[in-house]
């Protein structure tokens, strides 16, 4: 076992780690970022689409291209990058551990000492639970789309997916993309809960988009795999109305209802965290620099709370620039000042039906941070 | 039938690693070095990767990225083996998990 020092070790090398890191790295920190995949990119890499939003924040660049840039400045920014390395314990005095797997295969631990931390762990996809939901076939809506983005494997052939918000209605389309009959879509909700533009995409594919409708069971085959889905319709208070069953033939049903913030890392860590609904549930509360109650440990992205790939590179920039002042390697006035330009950018992404909600709930973290952080703890 | 895709509008999909065999519960299998074992065996049509302990439930992809270990496997004679998240190696020995071991072992 080794003890290593460095002015910031980053966990979670998806949208948020990497640009936090990328900013930190350029202020000129020595940074660690540290993953437990095989690949840096989190969630990037099976994002096939085209983003929205401002030319600022890649509007109309695919998830995945968006992904290689990162990397490309994170090397040449001189951010080491661990991968294959999984953080197990935080401890005091600032010490965090990390199992981490080395070329050969073996495994080493590792604890570092960070000067600063930037929790980035972002979020695990949520589960609806019907009759034989733990059946082989059924799975996350993200599952399926790393096979088929990712690995370029299909999970089965014919799907059912359960949910449409944009994460429904977007990996639908994938799957199609990828050869995949895409049997139906059901939601339990009167309307559809993501874009109209994704949406459309869906109906003119000729898809039925069941409303009011949920699943009850999997149909399972011998050996204990989907091979069927049984739905129905719903009531006013989403209890399925008796009578209305249908099955539908299929091999895999895909869950695609939300996301919840990974918060084992930051828990451990000592923040103090607040239950955020529209969030997806615990979060870290944080100030406008995004360091939680614990000094010295920063968040950004999902994490704080499920948003999307863009709003993850704003807060993750935030955080690397924070962290760097820590450091001593910035001006706490040229640091507010880039935080500034930042913050006006988030807003114009938190706009709208769909965005004006997440302002709110982000300002009501930092607000409950004000109110309730008197005084930091120490983290290092 | 491979599951694997072989045209895509958006992605290049020919496979980058250099094609392999791998062994799962004696049968040998086509896979890619460095592409996940799960992938590998999921293109084979392979969909169980483990038995539960208690009521011995067949289990498979859920997460797909490190988080649920539904998939896991015994791995070169190591149980707990997260497959969706562990490189294919030529000659690679993979086994049905049933409870925390491989299924033959269990079953004598």
């Amino acid at each position: 076992m080794s003890i290593k020092m460095t002015d910031l070790l980053v966990i979670g090398a998806g949208p948020a780690g990497l640009s936090a890191s990328i900013e930190a790295a350029r202020l000129g920190a020595k940074v660690i970022i540290a993953d437990l995949n095989m690949k840096p990119g989190g969630q990037l890499f099976k994002q096939i689409h085209k983003f929205f939003g401002s030319s600022a924040h890649h509007s109309g660049t695919r998830g995945i291209d968006i992904g290689r840039m990162l990397l490309e400045e994170a090397k040449s920014a001189g951010v080491q990058i661990w991968l294959k390395s999984t953080v197990i314990g935080i401890f005091p005095g600032g010490k965090v551990s990390i199992e981490r797997e080395m070329d050969d295969g073996t495994t080493e631990l590792v604890t570092l000492m960070p000067k600063e931390l930037v929790i980035a762990t972002g979020a695990s996809e949520n589960a609806i639970r019907f009759k034989n939901w733990t059946a082989p076939g059924v799975m996350g809506a993200g599952a399926a789309q790393t096979m088929i983005n990712v690995n370029h494997v299909k999970p089965g052939n014919k799907v059912v997916m359960l949910g449409s918000g944009n994460v429904g209605l977007i990996v639908s389309y994938q799957l199609m993309q990828a050869g995949c009959d895409v049997c139906a879509l059901v939601e339990a909700a009167p309307k559809v809960g993501g874009y109209a533009v994704h949406a459309a995409k869906i109906r003119r594919a000729g898809v039925p988009i069941l409303l009011r409708h949920t699943i009850i069971e999997a149909k399972t085959d011998s050996n204990g795999t989907v091979s069927g889905c049984v739905t129905a319709e719903v009531d006013d208070h989403f209890n399925p109305i008796p009578g209305t069953e249908e099955t539908i033939d299929c091999d895999v049903i895909t869950i695609a209802a939300g996301l919840k913030p990974t918060m084992d890392l930051i828990k451990l860590a000592g923040c103090k965290l607040t239950f955020d609904g529209p969030f997806g549930g615990y979060v870290p509360i944080h100030n406008e620099k995004m360091e939680t109650s614990v000094k010295g440990v920063f968040v950004a992205g999902d994490s704080t709370g499920v948003e999307e790939a863009n709003t993850a590179l704003d807060e993750g920039k935030i955080a690397g620039i924070s962290a760097a002042e820590a450091l001593g390697l910035i001006s706490e006035t040229d640091a507010d000042e880039k935080r500034k330009e930042i913050w006006n950018r988030l807003d114009s992404l938190r706009m709208g039906p769909f965005g004006q909600r997440r302002k709110i709930e982000k300002e009501h973290l930092i607000d409950l941070y004000n109110k309730e952080v008197k005084e930091q703890k120490a983290f290092a | 039938m491979s599951q694997r895709i072989s045209e895509h509008v958006v992605l290049d999909v020919e496979p980058t690693g250099k094609k392999v065999t791998i062994s799962v519960d004696g049968k040998e299998i086509e896979a890619y070095e460095g592409e996940p074992i799960l992938s590998a065996l999921l293109a084979a049509g392979i969909r169980i990767n483990r038995y539960t302990v208690k009521r011995h439930e067949p289990r498979g992809l859920f997460c797909g990225i490190g988080q649920c270990s539904d998939c896991s496997m015994v791995v070169d004679g190591k149980p707990n083996v997260r497959t969706c998240i562990t490189p294919v190696k030529a000659g690679m020995i993979i086994q049905t998990q049933d409870g925390l071991q491989a299924e033959k072992e269990a079953a004598s």
